[in-house]
């Protein structure tokens, strides 16, 4: 193998493609629009991101794209946690719960977020049981808001959240649980003291999945959101195709940037760190 | 071990999964009504939603395209990506881990950001067409894919066949297509199929690039939506979904599911 090396020349050729493709498509535009964001009348300047900084509109759509990612990967955590410690332990029908974990991950986001404009309008179920119930007097709309936004997040995102815990616990042997009961432990805190511990790697990397997805998703605002309620990435669209302002778009997608990989670069990390039973 | 029960977390399983499953139930169910307007739920049974689909040449147009393009920028993908992926478990040469991070790294950008640049230097700067740079948005998307699966399948095959094949005379090229590929086909078929779907799902990047009468059909979707709010969009995702659990059953029965997700 280590002639093979020396001669050269094929490891080249095999992945000298690839490389062009992504440098010439990717990288350099990408580093064009970082020079371009760094740059006001030729010269080099902060300006950009100094603009951006101060204005309120984009202070209070970098706000809400946080507050609504965080709030969604918390509602997640609490709905995912349960939700893959029953089938890792209890179900007997683990493939088929899998299955129609997957199913909606594997389902459009257009289709997805457009069931809820079905369920959450004046129209909708959800509605129609409000009113019967005496709650609301007349249908109210629970739509084009955060609260639709974090009901599509959290349903575009959940299976991520549960197919990751899934695979950590899957992996915690049963024999830990049974050692814990058969020496006293109650079930309760065999769970808290053994499967949790072991279980939050899982989450961190279900965690972050969920909070990069919400922070760069796109349908689901645009769908389910109206234009008081912009997040960075309907931000981006509107600087780009409405506004053509370059600069400003390219910033914000700068911001976008930074943020998730910032996040995920942190807590894959800590993930891997945390997690007992790599190695 | 004897499965026990837990009545608690199986009724919080439970309505969990009827938060995730029951909206595209709903959906399904609302494109079957005979009212104009969607509702659920409905009233009748009539599949006229169904036949309006079909007869909708701007929907079939933009389903056609996103096959066309989901397939295409798979392969290339593997063109690309295959062969760096075998240079990378079968040759020593510097920068290896920055080139694997370089094949990876599409995955790590929002794809509404590369849709952005798409649209910015690929069509507005380089002054490609629509369709050609659509091409290339969803060949960077794929690429991650194939990447990731190809070199596992890799690590777990032993290149002593290939050296064997060596010794015994076979040309190298004769040698990857009859010994390395065929041990790893699995692994190229999950990739596709990830790729694949992703593709035809792919809003974020396809919405920045659309010109008169070409769309991707997400995007085709998208705008009907704003404006209109009949059964045809819940029929039109009925048949999507159909074939979304045909792909399913078809995965589960040849590579299983576990091994794809």
């Amino acid at each position: 193998m280590k002639k093979r090396a020396l001669r050269g020349g094929v490891w080249l050729a095999l992945i000298l493609p690839g490389v062009l493709f992504i440098t010439v498509f990717m990288l350099i535009p990408l580093f064009s629009i970082l020079f371009s964001t760094f740059s006001a009348d030729g010269s080099f300047s902060l300006d950009n991101y100094g603009k951006l900084i101060q204005s309120v509109y984009f202070q209070q759509v970098f706000g809400r794209s946080v507050r609504l990612s965080l709030l969604s990967t918390v509602l997640c955590a609490v709905l995912g946690f349960p939700c893959a410690y029953y089938i890792s332990r209890y179900s007997k029908r683990k493939g088929l719960m899998m299955a129609l974990a997957v199913f909606p991950m594997f389902t459009s986001p257009v289709i997805r977020s457009f069931s809820w404009m079905v369920i959450l309008g004046r129209k909708g179920i959800v509605n129609q049981f409000l009113v019967n119930v005496g709650l609301f007097s007349r249908p109210q709309s629970l739509l084009y808001n955060e609260f639709s936004m974090t009901v599509g997040f959290v349903q575009l995102f959940l299976p991520q959240m549960i197919l990751s815990l899934l695979g950590i616990m899957d992996s915690i042997p049963e024999d830990l649980t049974e050692a814990a009961g058969s020496l006293g432990a109650p079930r309760f805190v065999a769970f808290l003291r053994i499967v949790f511990p072991l279980s939050v790697s899982g989450l961190v990397t279900g965690a972050v999945l969920v909070f990069t997805g919400c922070m760069t998703a796109y349908t689901t605002p645009q769908l389910l959101g109206a234009t008081d309620t912009q997040v960075l990435s309907t931000m981006v669209y509107q600087y780009a195709m409405s506004l053509r302002d370059w600069v400003q778009a390219s910033a914000v997608a700068m911001v976008m940037i930074v943020v998730t990989m910032l996040i995920s670069s942190v807590f894959n990390r800590l993930s891997k760190k945390i997690n007992p039973m790599a190695t | 071990m004897k499965k026990q029960h837990h009545i608690a977390l199986g009724l919080i399983t439970f309505l969990v999964y009827v938060f995730l499953i029951g909206p595209l139930l709903i959906i399904m169910a609302a494109s079957f009504g005979e009212q104009n307007a969607l509702v659920f739920p409905g009233q009748g049974f009539t599949l006229k939603w169904y036949a309006q689909v079909f007869q909708m040449s701007s929907f079939l147009r933009a389903a056609l395209l996103s096959i066309e393009i989901a397939f295409a920028a798979t392969a290339i993908a593997l063109l690309l990506g295959v062969p760096a992926a075998y240079a990378l478990n079968r040759y020593r040469f510097p920068g290896k881990n920055a080139v694997k991070t370089l094949f990876l790294s599409p995955v790590l950008i929002p794809c509404i950001v590369l849709g952005f640049i798409m649209l910015r230097y690929v069509v507005n700067q380089w002054n490609l067409s629509v369709i050609p740079s659509l091409l290339i948005g969803h060949t960077l998307l794929s690429v991650p894919y194939v990447m990731r699966v190809v070199t596992s399948s890799l690590a777990n095959f032993d290149f002593a066949m290939e050296e064997a094949a060596g010794s015994l005379g076979a040309p190298k090229g004769y040698a990857f297509f009859h010994i390395v590929l065929p041990n790893i086909k699995s692994g190229i078929a999950s990739a596709c199929v990830m790729a694949v779907i992703n593709s035809f799902n792919n809003v974020s990047l396809s919405t920045f690039l659309t010109a008169p009468g070409v769309s991707m059909l997400p995007i085709e979707i998208m705008g009907y939506v704003e404006y209109h709010f009949d059964p045809t969009i819940a029929a039109l995702a009925t048949v999507m979904m159909l074939v979304t659990l045909g792909v399913m059953l078809l995965i589960e029965k040849t590579l299983g599911l576990q091994t794809v997700v």
